[in-house]
């Protein structure tokens, strides 16, 4: 199946918008047109032909973590603005609107949960959020959330959607890439496992960072990851991009991934191998049989 | 060196090349001295005129000047016993990074910096300074031998950027980046890191966790290009003018940011009119930097890095 062609039927991109709104939905992937409930309750992705649409950030609590219950780390944190930063519209006008709009501070939510009965630091990208790029506070949740995993003790699991660092907090964004990887290699010292999930689409300062250092990286079907966007490499080469490109189909063809996972199994798999990562898995996940033991070599 | 000049920096360059031309005849005639050392010293102040209120944009084309001198240049100047390495040992050789092992005043270190070309050829040849993956992962693997053998890092940042094409994304121009700034956060060594023209993204961060940053007067560094800013934020990559003034991506806006710890001066006229004083700057901050590191223990090290830019950020609440 070509991806990601849309059948637009022939509508332009404002009456695609209108067309049977709250009621029907059409899949980006094959065209379908179902009623909205039909998507909204698989939690976006078509029923028709596996296609994953963007899932809010609301959602993703409901669809990994137990009771959908997220105790929320530094919620209250909010952007600066240290570079008095304007492209016509102020970056806290920016800032502003994007609050209103997702009603939350910023791209970045992080706390502890439980997932498949095991207890995690779970943080979660929201693209919505000015294409969930990091700033400050973004960088400062990213290493809180690893340094709260050391202090408790608990495997992170963290998804991410961004377009990478945020311009308008200029050379402070850039830091923020060096400041989370820092963090994140004191999860690694303390032998806590960290989970990445790629989700659609990730890209720059964010991949170039932790994203790609899990000690499992899983990504949903057909995400979007890489390093520069699509966009700047057709300019930069001067030609089309191969069909499928930065895919996570092609992640994984190329080893930068471990497993391409249905948003749907994400769950379940991920508690999977947190337990047989964690020394405190329950007994009956282990393996009641002796291992043999070792002779001294002579 | 084929003759580049910037518009700003003409009559600076002219003055510059009417004392040469003196100097060759004061060599036969004692009384062109006085004018000689007259004209010198209008020079050094009409460079120090002109350079004192640069525009950003004006810094950025100094800092993508190309006779500028590039980390080769300096290593010329301050290392001894130089020995390039090649190789990430995973799929090849990339020359836009150059890296290698020897002596700073006596003492073993390892080099790593980008390497921009002098003309077309050599240009092709080091991708514009423009890494792939294999240069960050050779520079990852030296990282690592410096860590094992206790050897101070030098690097050197002078990139517009990771090479953005379809072999990088294939071997994981991602992963390769977020691996260095994951070994270069853990060495248990002193790093110093100089940026001497353009620090451009990701691509220049992967040689920038260091403990001490430094920035010649005219280089910088900024989360993206700004020709790449000003083509997202007005589909305008013209207006890259703009977007290099409202990214404050110079010298002492960094500094005051504090993604960088110290500035180093630049000759008059810019680190290209005489490479030899430039060096001498540079090496000077160096050795300084390396002299405030040196009470410090290998866990240290890494502590004082993290504590650097564990504190970097701007937020509220």
């Amino acid at each position: 199946m070509p991806w990601p062609s849309k059948k637009t039927g022939g509508l332009d991109a404002h009456e695609k918008q209108s067309f049977g709104k709250g009621v029907f939905r059409r899949c980006d992937g094959c065209g379908e047109t179902m009623p909205s409930e039909a998507m909204e309750a698989n939690f976006e992705v078509c029923p028709h032909c596996g296609q994953h649409h963007k899932l809010a950030a609301r959602r993703w609590r409901e669809l990994l973590l137990d009771d959908a219950k997220l105790d929320e780390w530094d919620a209250d944190l909010a952007p600066a603005d240290p570079l008095r930063f304007s492209d016509g519209k102020t970056y806290p006008d920016r800032v502003a609107a994007a609050q209103r709009a997702g009603h939350a501070k910023d791209a970045l939510e992080i706390g502890r949960a439980k997932m498949d009965g095991t207890p995690v630091a779970y943080g979660a990208f929201n693209f919505s959020f000015m294409g969930g790029s990091m700033g400050s506070v973004v960088g400062e949740k990213v290493a809180r959330l690893f340094e709260r995993g050391v202090k408790h003790k608990l495997p992170v699991v963290l998804l991410q959607a961004s377009g990478g660092a945020r311009m308008q907090e200029g050379i402070l964004s850039l830091m923020q890439m060096a400041k989370g990887v820092a963090a994140r290699e004191r999860l690694r010292d303390a032998r806590l496992p960290f989970v990445s999930v790629l989700l659609h689409p990730t890209t720059g300062g964010v991949a170039a960072s932790f994203a790609f250092l899990g000690d499992v990286n899983i990504a949903e079907p057909k995400a979007l990851v890489g390093f520069a966007g699509p966009r700047v490499i057709e300019t930069t080469i001067r030609q089309k991009l191969p069909e499928g490109f930065q895919r996570s189909e092609f992640l994984l063809e190329h080893g930068m991934i471990d497993r391409i996972v249905s948003r749907l199994d994400m769950k379940a798999e991920i508690g999977r191998m947190l337990r047989i990562f964690s020394p405190a898995a329950p007994p009956a996940a282990r393996s009641s049989r002796k291992l043999p033991e070792l002779s001294d070599p002579e | 060196m084929a003759a580049y000049v910037l518009p700003f920096e003409k009559p600076i360059v002219d003055l510059v090349s009417r004392v040469r031309e003196l100097r060759a005849l004061a060599e036969h005639d004692r009384k062109l001295e006085s004018e000689l050392r007259r004209l010198e010293e209008k020079a050094k102040k009409l460079a120090k005129e002109i350079f004192a209120d640069l525009s950003p944009w004006q810094k950025v084309q100094l800092s993508r000047h190309p006779n500028r001198p590039y980390t080769l240049d300096y290593v010329e100047r301050f290392i001894t016993d130089w020995t390039e390495l090649a190789g990430d040992r995973v799929f090849g050789e990339d020359s836009a990074i150059v890296a290698g092992m020897g002596r700073f005043h006596g003492r073993g270190v390892m080099v790593i910096g980008h390497q921009k070309g002098r003309g077309a050829k050599d240009n092709v040849r080091r991708n514009f300074g423009m890494p792939h993956p294999e240069g960050y992962r050779k520079a990852r693997r030296l990282y690592d031998l410096a860590d094992r053998f206790r050897l101070p890092i030098l690097t050197f940042i002078d990139t517009p950027g990771a090479y953005p094409g379809i072999g990088a994304e294939e071997r994981g121009q991602s992963e390769a980046i977020g691996a260095c700034l994951a070994s270069m956060a853990r060495a248990e060594v002193p790093i110093i890191a100089t940026i001497i023209g353009e620090g451009g993204s990701g691509g220049a961060l992967a040689l920038g966790v260091a403990n001490r940053v430094h920035v010649l007067e005219y280089g910088t560094y900024s989360v993206i290009t700004p020709e790449g800013c000003a083509s997202i934020l007005w589909k305008d990559g013209s207006k890259a003018e703009e977007a290099a003034t409202r990214m404050k991506m110079t010298a002492p806006d960094l500094l005051r940011f504090k993604a960088v710890d110290r500035v180093v001066d630049e000759p008059a006229g810019g680190a290209h009119q005489d490479p030899a004083a430039a060096a001498a700057f540079v090496e000077r901050a160096i050795i300084d930097a390396l002299k405030d590191l040196s009470t410090l223990g290998p866990a240290e090290l890494a502590q004082d890095r993290y504590t650097r830019f564990r504190a970097l950020g701007a937020f509220v609440g």
